[in-house]
């Protein structure tokens, strides 16, 4: 079974993640930038965080037998500091980036006129770079929420074929579908959607543009909820097609409009000696 | 890790590719050229620097430290655009930049930095990328016996060290730094690695070059 994670951040977790990710299963991942938990007071602090998801990490992830790829922008929450508002004026030199597939996360988080504006500004730097990009929805206020963030997209100059809804849930997976956007889906431990819920969802709604990812980070979650859920499909009937389509093609399918996908990554050498193995074409 | 010349590129690269990097020479040669060479504000970045951060997903990622170190030839970086380039650059780009410090020559006040900055990371593709002819130049002693220890440790091929040999013949500081660590890991039960015996018979004053 091959399993691409479109929504994980790495950044956060540890090598033993990394290795039963590759035991499970997970070839290729996709770390969106986000909020690191702590609020970031500069732009700077961005800076090195966006150059860690270009360098440090795709290099941690080759050493486990996993492509790594990154999505960049300015999240909404910290859109609303001004401290760090000047992110803006740095993506486009990111947005250019080999291993950027992306412009994310995007969206909404507290709902104010400083996320309209930095949603608005950022799906452009999306269509003016070739990209697409991954929209977080809401976790407040929801199904507002997502008819705001589905209005922001269709005023922009981005087709709904190259934006991904993600965190959507029962209540908003009908909408998202009816907006042509593709769907995405967190499945957490305990709150937000589960590997169970999610098969519903699957059962109702079919695999048609849908993603599935753990959004592991920092918090309470499980970098294995991919296989999970695939798991969870088989057990309910769905065929290894089925799940090759959710936890494999549809997020090749729709990253790959970026151009930049690349998932040749070799697989692991054995560790030598606890010291990491030369790679990169030397 | 040795670079491609233009017409090995040129066999190598399939049309698109091929039209796509003469393109990128031609902007850079047109930057060389033309000043102002350096940007004036966060959004003007001159197209040969956009080119340079996307050859690969253009050339090919085996072509890409290649396609890379001719772009920075081309527009005769300076030492302001590379370390720019470096400092804004991926850990690719950041390679392509420490391969072209030999060929572009900056004063080692500008350049040694940017070499000194890829051997603090652990990431090898830096480490093996630093320890060229550049660094075999200009390094101090202590930063260079310090390259060669941290070769050792990453697992980077001390042949990646450019000059070993020239440089650590007759060196008693590095020989004792490679006994030590020898000793270190004998005591821990490990093996040591093949390559320190072999550095470690450079260093003897007798040796030749
Ligand atoms: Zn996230």
């Amino acid at each position: 079974m091959r399993i691409f994670d479109p929504h994980i951040h790495m950044t956060s977790r540890t090598t033993d993640d990394y290795q039963a990710m590759y035991d499970a299963g997970v070839r290729a991942v996709v770390e969106p930038s986000f909020w690191l938990g702590q609020p970031r007071t500069s732009p700077a602090s961005f800076f090195d965080y966006f150059d860690s998801l270009l360098g440090w990490e795709p290099f941690r992830a080759a050493q486990y037998g996993i492509a790594h790829h990154c999505t960049i922008a300015l999240n909404p929450k910290e859109a609303n500091d001004p401290r760090c508002r000047p992110v803006l004026d740095a993506l486009p030199r990111y947005l250019e980036k080999d291993n950027v597939v992306a412009v994310g996360e995007i969206g909404y988080d507290s709902m104010t006129p400083e996320e309209d504006t930095a949603l608005a500004a950022q799906l452009q730097l999306a269509a003016d770079h070739g990209l697409p990009a991954l929209v977080h929805t809401p976790h407040r206020d929801k199904l507002a929420g997502l008819h705001r963030t589905v209005h922001a997209v269709h005023a922009s100059a981005l087709a709904p074929e190259r934006v991904l809804l993600d965190h959507l849930n029962e209540t908003t997976v009908r909408a998202a579908a009816d907006s042509g956007c593709w769907l995405g889906f967190s499945i957490y431990p305990d709150t937000k959607m589960d590997e169970d819920r999610m098969v519903a969802i699957l059962e109702d709604h079919g695999t048609e543009r849908v993603l599935v990812n753990s959004a592991a980070d920092w918090g309470r979650s499980d970098p294995l909820k991919t296989r999970k859920t695939a798991d969870a499909m088989l057990a309910a009937g769905f065929t290894h097609d089925d799940v090759d389509r959710v936890l494999w093609r549809n997020p090749v399918a729709f990253y790959g409009q970026s151009g930049r996908l690349r998932l040749d990554v070799p697989p692991p050498e054995a560790l030598h000696e606890g010291n990491s193995i030369l790679r990169g074409g030397e | 890790m040795a670079t491609l010349t233009r017409e090995d590129l040129d066999t190598r690269l399939d049309g698109a590719a091929r039209a796509w990097f003469h393109e990128a020479l031609a902007e850079a040669a047109r930057a060389a050229a033309h000043a102002p060479r350096h940007p004036a504000g966060p959004r003007t970045v001159p197209a040969w620097e956009t080119r340079f951060a996307s050859a690969g997903r253009h050339c090919g990622r085996e072509h890409a430290d290649s396609v890379r170190t001719h772009l920075l030839h081309e527009a005769r970086a300076d030492a302001a655009t590379l370390t720019r380039l470096y400092r804004q650059g991926t850990a690719a780009e950041r390679r392509a930049v420490l391969l072209a410090l030999h060929h572009l020559a900056p004063d080692p006040a500008d350049g040694l930095p940017l070499v000194e900055d890829a051997l603090r990371t652990n990431d090898t593709r830096l480490v093996a990328a630093a320890v060229g002819p550049y660094a075999a130049r200009h390094l101090p002693p202590h930063p260079w016996r310090h390259a060669v220890l941290k070769c050792l440790f990453t697992g980077v091929p001390v042949d990646a060290a450019d000059g070993i040999e020239r440089r650590a013949q007759g060196d008693t500081e590095l020989a004792r730094m490679l006994t030590d660590y020898a000793a270190e890991r004998t005591a821990a039960g490990r093996p040591v690695p093949a390559d320190l015996h072999r550095v470690l018979a450079l260093t003897s004053p007798t040796e030749e070059s």
